[in-house]
């Protein structure tokens, strides 16, 4: 799709006294993306396994009925942190990892419109990481009413309920600081000839994810500064007696918590939309609908977000548009499975281990998808809201979706990152282990659901007995194939068979012009798109 | 095998898809015999809870519906996948083709997906309708989720009294083998009449709740505050059984909502039953009790509403639940703890259990607490000082 | 004043220490905040402490990017990156007080009505505004538009009026137009925020007078810490137009703080319409 002029290897030489500065210090004032984008990488890492431990004893404790390992109050700790730290510490760090390393590489840029708050960005979620772990061992121990934080439970706590709300609003800092950055990026530092239509969808995807957070992140913003008031300041925004309404925080925060999730996936649908017709050999299919597929997605989901609200007593009126907004959002959801399917057919397909991840997603995210157009029919969520079928749903959406698409994305990119090609069987081994062991753990939970079972509970009836011994077994394999991951990685990083420019044949976007890994400053002049 | 390049992957991938193929042979294998007991003799409900309402059987229908389109979406998507998968393979020598858009396709995949949905917004917009019409009641109960049980109150009857949790301790921690009915059973579920409209108006006292029972197809949030109704005409009589659905915090497992439908002229009967066992509750005027009677009633009341913080050996989880054994309340004067126990203690998970306990009960307990475990003080409380108290 | 060849190359700065120190600041400015609100002994140190090394970070970094202006590395596309950032920047903070009048539009439309309707629970309590709420015993006298707050439109309009003629002197060359309707616009903006001090000094209701308390302090507070943010920067720039840092051709820091002094005028049009008249 790309020609571009002769690599700049030249004006990368050109400037060699801006090499790589050596040592920690080089990690700590990086203005570099690529340094940046490993960073985001190794920190999500890291936290996806911390926050994965945690998910190692919920389903510990889950594994029987009966109270053998936590008391209530530690088991709801880690039921909240695990979310908060995987949405927050990992899926969104690792999806601006790549954002980081691959944007500027796609669209011909020397690097991001600004390197230096680029950095700020990173080396605030440390210190957000800082104090969220911190909570753990506070008076009271850490959060403990979902990560939902919904009051007048959130009231109640201990001085971990403020600590994260400060947290959160340094993570918040970092994500509209790193979307200002992707927006004035794509929109200001596209090489010329690369018209907006001519973009790839990866980086279609990040904008429109950007607009998002700009837009989503100061409304989360607002409403925790308000249950910060509500804890300290004798503000009764959420106290009846005062006035105030426990309700509006949900809607509050729900206005953010909807677009939030699809901040989540878009990316992983352009890591997918690079990655299928890569290995198809064959171009994405109707480019052009998908662009308008994601730009309508992320339209609606400004739209929907009272469907994570239907048992709170809305007026009928307020049940019937959200469940009508909802079910439409299936309709632009489901134009992207089809235009993936369409890409495969006819194709030319190969099945490294970046495909298989691929291929993995638009099944399993297809059946989250059913599990949501399930839950956005009202009379049907009135059963199902709070039960594990909504845990199934999104873990559906989000392991099976935004991680495995964050894993695929790994692998497919891990060549020219560093230069060495990761170990295809380990990868197939990684890729198997963990697509099975992710079936086992969450597809019981729907029938979990379905049969009754409520959610954020450490004990349950007998009758949920059998899927929960499953799915606590599913997950101690899952976990498990993480670490295989993690050794994959490490090994690829420290060495490998050399990648060469383009190890897969069937891509065609402008990083692959570059060598593997890249000059430190790459694209210093940027190349004619034709 | 040395791998050089892609061109040695792809050389050696036969030999890479046998070991591959040996292992996850390997690793099915192991995951049947680990999960081949649990499957052997397991209880696996699939789908939405036996309707017993007409309400719930159209939901457990719709649902139904719902499943079987999007199982025939998935076959007519994924065949084609799977075919693409099967027979477009580069090993296998398939050409790729070049096209890269097709508009008519498109507009059709767009709009069919589109009125499959209209499709199935029609009969769940009739549900919605009539789930939230709560007109022509025939009972009214009032509900209130507290941390950690419910109140139901009938209103018009003078009917009131606390549903809470009923299974023991000893269950929960493994010491005893698990009920039947383990975590699903109350000392005193909600009683309806069959065949007639009921309707609950809900409220909370603290956070919130959320009042759900799957056979009845009834779902709602218990909002502080607020008040908010639902409801629900039960064909048969029966127990059904659920639990509270908003993570309401330690004890969010462990308050389930019960209830009890019965034929009407047997509801007629435990009704009135109910109104001569309010009477008898409340503490007979001008008796003074010992500390024996205390002692007994204060237990059964310490284990309903104190134990789930307190723990049943009085120690607490410090520093949000402090422990009762020799703290500055015990040890002060017995007005400080009746005023702790009536009023609770505003910004702490400490509840005003002035509200939801009868003076007898009240004094019952502070007089237990004084006198257990290691305490000892020696004083009893009588239901006239917890009335003074109360002011 | 500065003339220079225009840059090819988009500028990439150096490796930086100031993200570093920004991050150092914000942790120890959320750890002291946190022990603050928990009475704790140390907490406003740490905060003190914290805000100090922010300060810190404003100083350098921005004096880095200054520096950088003036030697002439920003190449035309930078300064268009510039703009886009501060415009969403701009939007991002819009959002924020966004969700802030959403509350004042839910309480008043829904959450106010709805407690009414529950006489089971609050007997007696009518839906009006403002309201304390039907628990809390508190009548409200409100602070009446027409009076200081009308006051404070007109010296925030005008306060528009005189950033926009200092821009238009800048346009024009000339220095002293540009000086004075600088000096004119912090001089507002020092009277607004003194104005509101005395407002809130003599209302006759607090933050903690339930609903219409909460919503009235929270966005007039926040709009004031805007505006005092608006003031300091504008300051800034009066004191680098001093210094000649401006050109009829270069002067992007006072559109963008000029631009941020207007977002704060409009969000006050919305508080007037909002919170005080209706």
């Amino acid at each position: 799709m790309y020609t571009a002029t002769a690599p700049d290897a030249a004006a990368g030489d050109a400037h060699a006294h801006e090499h790589a500065p050596a040592g920690v210090m080089r990690w700590l004032t990086s203005t570099n993306h690529k340094d940046i984008g490993t960073l985001y990488l190794w920190f999500s890492l890291f936290m996806f396994f911390f926050a994965g431990g945690l998910a190692m004893l919920i389903r510990a404790e889950l594994f029987q009925p009966g109270l053998q390992l936590f008391q209530p109050n530690v088991f709801n700790q880690l039921t909240t942190m695990h979310g908060l730290i995987m949405i927050f510490g990992a899926i969104m760090p690792a999806l601006v990892g790549f954002a980081n390393w691959q944007i500027p590489l796609m669209i011909g840029a020397s690097d991001m419109a600004f390197p230096r708050l680029n950095n700020w960005s990173f080396w605030l979620l440390p210190a957000a990481g800082i104090l969220l772990i911190s909570t753990f061992f506070v008076p009271g121990g850490a959060i403990a009413g979902g990560w939902t934080m919904y009051p007048p439970l959130y009231i109640q706590g201990g001085i971990a309920y403020d600590i994260t709300i400060l947290a959160v609003h340094i993570l918040g800092i970092s994500s509209i600081m790193g979307a200002i950055n992707i927006i004035t990026t794509v929109l200001n530092m596209r090489a010329p000839g690369m018209t907006p239509m001519k973009m790839p969808l990866f980086v279609w995807t990040w904008l429109i994810t950007a607009f998002l957070l700009v837009a989503v992140m100061p409304v989360l913003a607002s409403a925790i500064t308000m249950l910060l008031t509500d804890r300290h300041f004798g503000t009764h925004f959420f106290d009846a007696a005062g006035g105030g309404d426990a309700v509006m925080f949900q809607h509050l925060f729900w206005f953010f918590g909807h677009p939030e999730v699809y901040i989540m996936i878009l990316p992983a649908f352009g890591i997918v939309s690079t990655i299928i017709p890569t290995f198809a050999r064959k171009p994405l299919f109707g480019y052009a609908s998908m662009v308008y597929a994601v730009a309508s997605i992320a339209f609606l989901s400004f739209i929907v977000w009272a469907h994570h609200m239907f048992s709170t007593g809305m007026p009928v009126g307020g049940q019937l548009f959200f469940m009508y907004t909802t079910m439409l959002i299936a309709v632009p959801t489901g134009v992207k499975v089809f235009n993936w399917v369409a890409t495969l057919w006819r194709g030319s397909i190969s099945f490294e281990t970046p495909m298989l991840f691929a291929l993995a997603f638009v099944i399993l995210f297809a059946i989250g998808g059913f599990s949501g157009v399930v839950l956005a029919l009202v009379p049907v969520d009135i059963q199902l809201q709070d039960t594990y079928y909504v845990v199934a749903h999104f873990h559906y959406v989000l392991f099976s979706g935004s991680a495995m698409a964050i894993m695929g994305g790994v692998y497919y990119w891990l060549p020219k990152w560093t230069g060495h090609l990761y170990d295809e069987k380990l990868g197939k081994l990684h890729f198997w282990l963990t697509s099975i062991a992710f079936n086992i753990t969450f597809f019981p939970m729907h029938f979990l659901g379905l049969a009754g079972m409520p959610r954020r509970i450490p004990d349950y009836a007998l009758q949920f007995a059998d899927f929960n011994m499953i799915a606590s077994v599913g997950g101690f394999l899952l976990g498990a194939g993480q670490l295989l991951f993690l050794y994959i990685v490490v090994k690829c990083v420290r060495g490998g068979a050399p990648a060469g420019d383009r190890p897969w044949e069937g891509a065609d976007t402008l990083e692959w012009t570059q060598t593997s890994p890249p000059p430190y400053h790459s694209f210093v002049t940027p190349p004619l798109v034709r | 095998m040395r791998i050089a390049n892609y061109a040695d992957l792809r050389a050696n991938s036969c030999a890479l898809r046998r070991l591959a193929g040996r292992r996850f042979f390997a690793l099915l294998s192991g995951l049947v015999v680990t999960l081949a007991p649990a499957l052997a003799r397991a209880e696996y409900r699939m789908n939405l809870a036996a309707p017993a309402t007409g309400l719930a059987k159209e939901v457990y229908d719709l649902h139904n519906l719902i499943v079987w389109i999007c199982f025939a979406i998935f076959v007519v998507v994924f065949v084609p996948m799977v075919v693409a998968l099967v027979y477009h393979r580069k090993s296998t020598g398939h050409q790729p083709s070049a096209f890269r858009d097709n508009h008519k396709v498109e507009i059709i995949w767009t709009v069919i997906p589109a009125l499959i949905l209209v499709g199935m917004a029609w009969p769940a917009t009739r549900l919605v309708i009539a789930m939230k019409d709560t007109s022509k009641e025939e009972l009214t109960v009032k509900v209130t989720g507290l941390q950690w049980k419910w109140e139901y109150e009938y209103l018009g009857d003078d009917i009131r009294f606390m549903s809470n949790m009923s299974t023991p301790q000893e269950q929960i921690a493994g010491t005893q083998a698990k009920g039947e009915h383990y975590l699903l059973e109350v000392d005193r579920p909600l009683v309806v009449p069959t065949g007639r409209k009921i309707r609950l108006v809900l409220t909370a006292s603290d956070v919130i709740h959320s009042w759900w029972v799957p056979a009845l197809g009834v779902k709602q949030d218990a909002i502080p505050g607020f008040i908010r109704d639902t409801w629900f005409t039960v064909d048969k009589p029966g127990t059904y059984r659920g639990q509270c659905a908003e993570l309401c915090g330690i004890g969010h497992g462990f308050m389930p909502t019960v209830v009890k439908a019965l034929a009407p002229d047997e509801f007629a009967a435990w009704r009135a039953e109910q109104k001569v066992a309010m009477a008898a509750a409340v503490a007979v005027p001008g008796k003074i009790y010992n500390m024996a009677e205390l002692k007994t009633i204060g237990e059964k009341v310490y284990t309903t509403n104190c134990l789930a913080c307190h723990q049943a050996s009085g120690a607490g989880m410090p520093p949000a639940f402090p422990p009762l054994l020799g703290s500055k309340i015990i040890k002060g004067d017995k007005a400080g703890h009746i005023d702790m126990v009536v009023h609770g203690k505003p910004g702490t998970a400490m509840a005003a259990f002035g509200k939801q306990l009868s003076d007898l009960d009240i004094a019952a307990v502070v007089t237990y607490e004084r006198n257990h475990w290691t305490n000892a003080i020696g004083d009893v409380v009588q239901p006239d000082e917890v009335a003074t108290r109360r002011k | 004043m500065h003339e220079h060849a225009t840059p090819e190359v988009y500028y990439v700065p150096p490796p930086s220490i100031w993200p570093l120190v920004g991050s150092v600041a914000l942790l120890t400015l959320a750890a002291g905040f946190v022990l603050l609100l928990n009475k704790v002994a140390a907490g406003p140190w740490i905060m003190a402490l914290g805000a100090g090394i922010f300060g810190v970070m404003l100083f350098g970094w921005f004096g880095a990017v200054i520096r950088e202006s003036l030697a002439g590395k920003y190449s035309a596309q930078v300064d268009t990156s510039f703009r886009w950032g501060m415009a969403w920047f701009i939007f991002s903070e819009l959002a924020f007080f966004l969700g802030f009048f959403g509350a004042l539009f839910y309480a008043r439309i829904i959450t106010v009505p709805s407690l009414a309707e529950a006489q089971l629970l609050w007997p007696g309590f009518a839906a009006s505004w403002p309201t304390a709420g039907p628990g809390l015993k508190t009548a409200l006298t409100p602070v009446s538009a027409w009076g200081l707050p009308a006051l404070n439109t007109l010296i925030l309009l005008t306060s528009g009026a005189t950033v926009t003629w200092a821009h238009w002197g800048l346009q024009k060359g000339r220095q002293t137009q540009l000086k004075l309707g600088l000096a004119l616009t912090v001089v507002l903006g020092v009277i607004f925020v003194s104005l509101q001090i005395y407002e809130y000094a003599e209302a006759e209701f607090s933050i903690r007078d339930g609903i219409y308390g909460a919503t009235f302090y929270m966005l007039t507070g926040f709009h004031g810490f805007h505006v005092i943010l608006g003031t300091v920067m504008l300051a800034v720039i009066f004191f680098r137009a001093w210094a000649g840092h401006f050109t009829p051709g270069h002067h992007f820091a006072f559109e963008a703080v000029a631009w941020y002094w207007h977002f704060v005028d409009v969000i006050w049009l919305l508080l007037f319409v909002l919170v005080y008249w209706l």
